[in-house]
Formats: structure tokens, sequence, C-alpha cells
């Protein structure tokens, strides 16, 4: 295992995500593609972590990735649940007036 | 060589499942494969002796698919494990914008040259929830001073987007509506 090998998983889960984040047209999966590029993240950081700075400190900055992604869920639940309230679709092509 | 192994079973697991998030035909079981995925990251992170930080990513994103899975139940009315979709926009576009990410990303992995791993100074166990705890309670307490606030903000902010009646629905515009409550209370207007 190598810092190489886990920065190139990391880059793959990333783009998969990236993937998912544009090309889906449900809300909940265009999260859930979100979801996929903090993963990569996690593992990057851990990566970075491990093999350049084993600092107990460095941990911190995981949590506060992990507590985004949280963050990132809650307030996409919320407007998903507003969106399916106020025009019945959980569609982002029924909401590309948000974006103006 | 035996962790090496167990990193890239778990690499392969990861991806895949992924991967298997858009493209399988029920948002049910793109929510297992992505289920998977974080607890293949989650057991990786383990190996590198995060051993909080990996366990949490198991727990938590477990739960969150069991939330999502509920989410979908909820908004399609319908039980998604059966119902075949495939709802994807710009499908191209998007694909040429993930593979030129990766390109550029898993180039300057392997193009830039790393130093080889520094090892911990001696007597400093690195891993562990203790060490965690310490740097969250001593030197990195402002971060979690400001996740804080910002996780407050959160749980507003949701109750307020996701909430069916907010103060203008019950009292109008103008706030000056007589509210037609099943049952009195509130602020007593």
């Amino acid at each position: 295992m190598t810092l190489e090998a886990v920065l190139v998983v990391a880059a793959a889960l990333f783009s998969v995500g990236l993937y998912g984040a544009i090309s889906q047209q449900v809300v909940v999966m265009v999260m859930m593609g979100l979801e996929l590029m903090l993963n990569g993240v996690i593992l990057a950081a851990a990566g970075f972590w491990w093999f350049l700075s084993p600092e107990p400190t460095g941990q911190v900055l995981l949590l506060v990735v992990i507590a985004a992604m949280t963050l990132e869920m809650a307030m996409g639940f919320a407007v998903a649940t507003l969106l399916h309230r106020s025009r019945g679709s959980d569609m982002t092509d029924m909401a590309t007036d948000l974006s103006r | 060589m035996v962790e090496s192994v167990v990193f890239w079973v778990l690499a392969v697991v990861a991806v895949a499942s992924g991967v298997a998030v858009f493209r399988v035909d029920s948002m049910a079981r793109a929510t297992y494969a992505l289920a998977v995925s974080f607890v293949a990251v989650g057991l990786a992170l383990l190996l590198v002796d995060l051993h909080y930080i990996g366990v949490i990513t198991v727990l938590m994103m477990v739960m969150e698919m069991a939330v999502m899975a509920v989410y979908m139940v909820m908004f399609m009315g319908m039980n998604p494990a059966l119902m075949p979709m495939s709802m994807v926009h710009d499908n191209r576009a998007a694909v040429a914008a993930a593979v030129s990410t990766f390109v550029v990303l898993a180039g300057g992995a392997l193009l830039v040259p790393w130093p080889s791993r520094r090892q911990p100074d001696p007597g400093t166990v690195v891993g562990t929830v203790e060490a965690l705890g310490e740097a969250i309670m001593g030197s990195k307490m402002l971060v979690m001073l400001t996740m804080s606030p910002a996780m407050v903000a959160t749980i507003v902010a949701g109750v307020v987007l996701a909430g069916a009646r907010g103060r203008y629905d019950r009292l109008g515009d103008d706030l000056d509506r007589r509210p037609d409550d099943p049952q009195r209370g509130g602020v007593g207007r």
C-alpha cells in the first residue's frame, strides 16, 4: 500500500461521484454523487495523514470532512422535502429556476 | 503484504460499488451500493490506524443510507426496489467531466514525487481515540467550536425548510390573519 495507490483510488471515487452529481436528475441521487465525492476526499485525507504527517491532530481534519458531509446531507434532505412539498417533484430539471 | 492485498480488495469493492450506484436500475439498490462503498472505505481507514474515524464512517453512513431509503419511499411513492429507473441528463458531458477529472487527479498522484512515509515521533501513539480526544479538547478545540454552530444552524435551517407550515402559512403575509390551527398553541395569537 503506497500513497499513490490510495490517491488513485480516491481519485476514482471522486470522479465517479462527480459523474453522478452532474448526470443524475433525482435530487437524492445527486446527493449520492456528492457523498461519493466526499468519500474520495476522506480516503485521500487519510492517505495524506498516514504517509505524510502522522500526527494525532491530523485526524481532526477528517472529522471536519465527515461533519461537512453530515451537514450537506441534512440540508439536501430539507431542500428535497421543500421541493417535493411545493412542486410535487424531486427532479432537478423541475427546479432549474433555483439557480437564477 | 497482507495489508496491501486487503487494501486493494477494499479499493476494488469501494470503486465498483460506487460505479454500481449509478448503474443499477433501482434507487434502493443504489443506496445499498453506496453503503457498501462507504463501509469499504471505512475499513480501509482502519488499515491506517484511524480506528475512531473508520468506525464512525461505517456507522454514520449505514444510518445515513437507511434515512435515504426512507426518503426515496416517501418521495417516489412506490417500492423503489421494484421500479426500474434511468433518470440521467447530459450523460456524455458528465462522463467526459468524470474521466478528465480522474486523469488529472490520478496523473497528479502518480507524477508528484511524494516523500517516503514519515515515521511518527518515538513514543507517540497517533491513531488512538485518546489521541484524537486530546486533540479535540486541546490544540484543535477551535475547530470543534466552529463546527458546533454550523451544526446548530443546519438543524434550524433544516427544520425551517422542511416544516410543513411556517408562521407565514398560519398568519398570512402580514402576520395579522387569524390562524386556523386544529389546536390552539404557538405564541397565543
